[in-house]
């Protein structure tokens, strides 16, 4: 039992991981009062980023171009977003679409029409000396793929600039209230496209660690919905770097359950832990937004005076 | 605080002229992604053109047969986005719609005397509106982002589908994911005989019809435009009780994405399968987009997008271009219309509400 239970703990963080990390992105545009529906179309564009980079022989290149692809096409949404001052939601819907199909067609179109399945380097785990010997939550903190603990640094980082630097303060005085930072002499368009690509790298981040850390290969649509989820984490998370890296691992068990479930050997149909996190995120979207607070500025076109 | 007329209320000949422009523009835009992706263009738009409308049966039994869906989503999701609500949930609601049509007919069979299929597609407009419903609660009750929880109501639609067809709904010799066929008593009518096209396009191009004369001429039309533009001026200067207005208009769309559903079962798959929809609900959006959300124009922008769909799937068969291209068209199609509507709405400061 103790063995089911460590191996649920370690599929928990792994599958956590890519979402916290797009979550973590996506938090810090929205406090920056952008939200980017077209998270979802950053991750894809990771993923296939990543399989080109690992391709020419190394997880660090896969590691590169998955980020460097989120960046991409983050460019693209802040270009219309933060620059034409286009709807956030249907720009971002958009992207997602645009993306989806674009992957799909590079990668027949690079790769051939065949589907078989790719051959990459991928991440092992990576056991920390004596932190991974803790019992129970040891291997499932400190038995992870280098991208896992890349997340904990991450999360420390975005938690830092937010609330300890000067830029941070100004990253948020534009979500919260543009006007009065425009006065204080901060470009909130600046400041958001800056945000926007930030929350760009993070996503391919997480896209590229779908691949390299799980996957293992490139298919079509396979960021499954993980972008709205993590837009759902972020309100889970208020918004804050801490609460969206639990909220998080809250999405990565309810992922993991149906590892859990199915090892138990029970009668229930598979297709409801598919769609387990898809209600999950129903139910706390409602508890989330109800109770949380987003940024005042969030999804607003204008900006006051330019 | 008199509400200004909302913008897209131009007259029906400019938008076709701006709707032929855009036609261009995508043409355009298709041979720039077909060179990127290496792709021969000659070879693949003479595919393209002979699988849209080289013969009758491209028209009759692929354009239009793929028009008729995406009119009644893009219906769907005109009139939900002219009433403020962004219902991306159009594809989940279809598959509600087609699974609670299919239950109907076996259900019923062909003890009803003719009246299964009408029950079927009622059935199948309420299936659409219910599975509406939760996202529009969400919303009224939470504040929930209709975004976000209707593309998740579209996950669970899609596991919902694949588990009933695998259990419940699965054929009798129990080997195929999919329901067992509907009786021939049940399909709707051909329109065109010697073709595929059933009567569901006569009907979805009647729906867009209705949709127009109601948002134009009456006052419920008039709410909806009005709570779409300003949800504000509408709640204090002309007393509407816009949650309510709201509640309506999203289960009108839902509703309507149902009898998509119901009407795809119908008409062309005659059976319940995962696979039923190649994402006509997310289509819907570039249709709605496309017409500018102007109901009429709406069978003018699907039947376009049909076409490029039928195209599509001829350039895959004799080009080898994959079908993905098709939503690559789509979403630069939408940016195109966003990108210039922001440029316009700078020049005319405050000319449009979000939303369009």
């Amino acid at each position: 039992m103790s063995d089911q239970v460590t191996a649920f703990l370690e599929a928990t963080v792994r599958t956590a991981t890519p979402l916290a990390l797009a979550a973590l992105g996506e938090s810090i545009s929205e406090r920056a009062g952008v939200i980017n529906v077209g998270l979802e179309g950053v991750i894809i564009a990771g993923c296939f980023g990543a399989v080109v980079g690992a391709r020419q022989g190394s997880v660090a290149a896969g590691l590169l171009a998955g980020v460097a692809a989120g960046v991409a096409a983050a460019l693209v949404f802040a270009c219309f977003v933060v620059w034409l001052r286009t709807d956030q939601i249907i720009t971002g819907t958009a992207l997602t679409l645009g993306a989806l199909g674009l992957t799909g067609l590079l990668y027949r179109a690079v790769f051939g029409t065949g589907g078989a399945a790719l051959s990459i380097p991928t991440m092992r785990p990576v056991a920390i000396p004596v932190l991974s010997q803790i019992p129970i939550v040891g291997p499932a903190l400190f038995r992870q793929a280098a991208v896992t603990y890349l997340l904990y640094a991450v999360a420390a980082s975005a938690w830092w600039f937010l609330s300890r630097t000067h830029a941070g303060l100004a990253l948020r005085a534009v979500g919260e209230y543009p006007e009065a930072a425009q006065a204080a002499g901060i470009r909130p368009a600046r400041v958001q496209g800056g945000a926007v690509l930030i929350s760009g790298a993070l996503g391919g981040l997480a896209g590229a660690s779908l691949v390299l850390a799980q996957v293992g290969t490139f298919a079509e649509g396979m960021s499954a919905g993980r972008g709205f989820i993590a837009i759902a984490i972020v309100a889970l998370g208020r918004w804050t770097p801490i609460g969206v890296t639990l909220a998080a691992l809250l999405f990565g068990a309810a992922s993991a359950l149906q590892f859990l479930f199915q090892s138990t050997g029970t009668q229930l149909p598979y297709q409801l832990f598919l769609a387990l996190p898809y209600i999950l995120t129903l139910v706390v979207l409602a508890a989330g937004t109800a109770r949380g607070r987003a940024p005042a500025a969030l999804g607003r076109r204008d900006l006051g005076v330019w | 605080m008199t509400p200004s007329g909302p913008p897209s209320r131009a007259l029906p000949t400019s938008s076709i002229g701006i709707l032929v422009l855009f036609a261009l523009a995508i043409v355009g835009l298709l041979a720039g992604v077909l060179a990127v992706s290496g792709f021969d263009v000659g070879d693949s738009f003479a595919a393209l053109l002979r699988g849209a409308a080289g013969s009758s049966y491209a028209v009759f039994s692929a354009t239009l047969v793929r028009a008729t869906p995406l009119i009644l989503t893009g219906l769907a999701v005109a009139l939900a986005f002219k009433g403020g609500i962004l219902n991306i949930g159009a594809e989940g609601q279809l598959l509600t719609g087609a699974t609670m049509a299919t239950a109907v007919v076996l259900a019923l069979g062909t003890t009803s005397g003719g009246w299964a299929l009408p029950i079927a597609l009622v059935a199948a407009a309420v299936g659409g509106a219910a599975w509406a419903l939760v996202p529009a609660w969400l919303r009224l009750r939470f504040g929930v982002l209709e975004v976000i929880s209707t593309i998740m109501m579209n996950f669970v639609a899609l596991y919902g589908v694949g588990y009933l067809v695998r259990g419940p709904l699965q054929e009798p010799t129990r080997i195929y994911p999919q329901s067992a066929s509907i009786p021939a008593e049940t399909h709707l009518p051909l329109l065109v005989p010697g073709s595929r096209l059933h009567i569901g396009f006569a009907l979805a191009v009647a729906a867009a019809a209705l949709a127009w004369y109601v948002v134009r001429e009456t006052v419920a039309g008039f709410r909806l435009r009005v709570v779409g533009a300003n949800p504000r001026a509408a709640a204090s200067a002309a007393q509407l009780d816009v949650s309510r207005i709201r509640l309506r208009v999203f289960l009108l769309s839902g509703a309507l994405a149902g009898l998509a559903g119901g009407v795809e079962v119908t008409g062309v798959t005659y059976a319940l399968y995962e696979n039923l929809s190649p994402g006509y609900g997310y289509t819907a959006i570039a249709v709605a987009l496309l017409a500018g959300l102007h109901p009429g124009l709406v069978v003018v922008s699907g039947i376009f997008l049909g076409a490029l769909e039928a195209g599509a799937a001829a350039m895959q068969r004799e080009a080898g271009v994959p079908l993905v291209l098709v939503s690559v068209v789509e979403a630069l199609i939408i940016l195109a219309i966003v990108g210039a509507r922001a440029l316009l709405d700078r020049r005319a400061p405050r000319a449009a509400e979000v939303g369009t």
